[in-house]
């Protein structure tokens, strides 16, 4: 440890890690499964699309995990963070960890997420926490990209075929209710909404639906309804397949305890 | 092939073509080329562009496993520039006349083949390590020539993706670094990986020149600069004293120094051999992914055909309109 080091001692603030675990589980999790599509895309330029887009996803996780180490008291490193845990201690929302499914999938909540972290990260940007608004910074160029890149396909497989609209409708119908989840207000928003420190959920979602609503509007697709909007992510209550991703992503690291990779 | 008529009965145009090779100039798409070496190319960029992209599965299957958030981060980038290869080269080979998703329909009937390297196995970690080590560090002996190449368009791929192999072998080699200097697990993971892959490193070169028909026709069109036994010894010379700076054993009993070189035993061809017609560990689990991703994906080129299509055909209407 520097004893030069700039960087000021980081009082322990069990709220914003809280929030930041949140953010942070987004990315690790939505990162991983995008991780899965390697070599198994639909052509080379996808290959090289969703790898880049797992690549963005998987830096604002290690930024993020990072920075949870070093506030909430307990001086984890984001290894630790990522892979010593255990379901219920994951805070990510339940629409990141859903199977990628089908390419229809797999786009439909790329548009539903990025549609949604667009303007997430545009708030965060402007944060009261400085490391926050620095990881916010940074993804908020990302993030125009990744709605580009979802919005573009969204509207060439709902105006494509009958087939690619076909599935990409129903892709869009598995994933729509867990969108809900992400505009969800609990204490801890609350809190930290009044501190300046997270985006404002009631702001977000309007955003979130204009853009939505445009780009299927586009894509001649239908917006779904639906009354079920299934939740406990935040909580630590996952879905089935959530236990195969950590058994994955976590096998190998808690094989060697202790060891340097 | 007619090489040997190329060779003896030189017209104006092929000793035009011969003395700009000589010169050391650049072959470009327009200007006239031997029918040779315009299959030559085509099959060699080809052959390289399809290990690019089968050469991703083995690493990639380790992606969702990685055993830090920076060494997972690593391995996507890598993944994504090998993906990123196969573009500029099959691009390359579009200059030649052919293009991609005919040269993919070979790779996928088995009438075009990829480095024999990608047929094999990646069971552990190390694997991962060792493959950017030794199966970067051997492409990038190379294709280091190949920038230097008489195809213009091929050569200058070449020099990009050689920075980036070069990038992937120092980040192999760190890997493998901390293995071989970690817990005695790790260490022995990196030895059996080095185990594993030494071999079919050195056989990545291909066979010795004596039983490489091909090799002194694409030396004298400039497509060759060395012969294959010339950078397998390279190869050698530079990864031996890496091993021995590791720790780490190479796999060969037969290995000495020579007071110039280390001289390998002797090379197994006839499992390359084997490996190459088809019937290594991998060769039909490689190719049947690579035909599964191919078509489950085919709904949705379709898609962004039959988009494009439409888009056109309204921009059309809309132009007779104004
Ligand atoms: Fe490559
Ligand atoms: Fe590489």
């Amino acid at each position: 440890m520097s004893a030069t080091s700039a960087t000021p001692v980081t009082a322990v603030d069990a709220d914003v890690a809280a929030y930041a675990l949140r953010l942070g589980d987004d990315a690790l999790v939505l990162g991983q499964r995008l991780g899965e599509w390697a070599a198994k895309s639909p052509q080379l330029e996808e290959d090289v699309a969703l790898l880049n887009l797992a690549l963005d996803h998987l830096g604002v996780a290690r930024s993020l995990l990072s920075y949870v180490g070093t506030i909430d008291g307990t001086g984890r490193s984001e290894d630790d963070i990522a892979f010593l845990r255990d379901e219920p201690a994951f805070t990510n929302a339940l629409l990141m960890e859903l199977e990628g499914g089908d390419f229809g999938r797999t786009t439909a909540r790329q548009l539903l997420v990025a549609s949604y972290q667009l303007p997430l990260w545009q708030a965060l940007a402007s944060s009261t926490d400085p490391e926050i608004a620095g990881v916010a910074g940074k993804a908020v160029k990302e993030v125009a990209y990744h709605l580009d890149h979802a919005r573009s396909w969204v509207v060439r497989l709902g105006d494509g075929t009958a087939e690619s609209h076909r599935r990409v409708q129903t892709g869009l119908d598995e994933v729509w209710p867990y969108a809900a989840e992400l505009f969800e207000r609990d204490a801890l928003v609350d809190r930290l909404v009044a501190r300046g420190v997270a985006a404002d959920p009631a702001l977000l979602e309007p955003a979130w639906r204009a853009t939505v609503e445009d780009v299927l509007a586009e894509a001649t697709l239908t917006v779904p309804e639906t009354s079920w909007r299934p939740t406990g992510g935040r909580t630590g209550a996952h879905t089935t397949g959530f236990g195969y991703l950590l058994a994955e992503l976590q096998h190998l690291h808690r094989s060697h305890p202790g060891a340097s990779w | 092939m007619d090489v040997a008529a190329v060779a003896q009965v030189e017209s104006p145009l092929e000793q035009q073509f011969q003395a700009l090779v000589d010169a050391d100039g650049r072959v470009e798409p327009r200007d006239w080329m031997p029918d040779g070496y315009r299959k030559t190319l085509v099959r060699q960029i080809a052959q390289h562009a399809h290990s690019e992209i089968i050469g991703m599965q083995p690493e990639g299957n380790w992606i969702t496993r990685a055993p830090s958030l920076r060494r997972k981060c690593i391995l996507v980038a890598k993944v994504q520039d090998e993906a990123g290869h196969g573009l500029y080269l099959y691009s390359a080979a579009e200059t030649l006349g052919v293009d991609r998703d005919e040269l993919l329909d070979l790779l996928h009937t088995g009438r075009q083949k990829y480095s024999t390297i990608f047929n094999y196995p990646t069971t552990s970690w190390a694997d991962v390590a060792a493959i950017g080590w030794l199966v970067d560090g051997a492409a990038i002996m190379n294709q280091v020539p190949l920038t230097r190449c008489s195809y213009g368009p091929y050569a200058r791929a070449m020099i990009r993706v050689c920075k980036e192999e070069s990038f992937h072998q120092r980040q192999g080699f760190e890997a493998m670094t901390v293995l071989a200097n970690g817990t005695p697990a790790q260490r022995q993971m990196a030895q059996d990986a080095l185990d594993r892959w030494w071999w079919p490193a050195l056989m990545m070169f291909g066979p010795s020149d004596t039983d490489s028909p091909n090799s002194a026709q694409s030396m004298t069109w400039g497509i060759k600069r060395f012969s294959n036994d010339e950078l397998r010894q390279r190869f050698v010379d530079a990864t031996v004293p890496q091993a021995e700076h590791l720790g780490l054993t190479v796999p060969d009993p037969d290995l000495t120094w020579n007071g110039e070189h280390y001289v390998s035993g002797e090379i197994d061809w006839t499992e390359f051999f084997t490996v190459m017609k088809g019937d290594g560990p991998c060769n039909r689990e490689r190719i049947a992914n690579r035909v599964a991703a191919h078509d489950e994906g085919a709904w949705v080129r379709e898609a962004a055909a039959a988009y494009a299509a439409k888009q056109q055909a309204r921009s059309a209407s809309q132009g007779v309109a104004a």
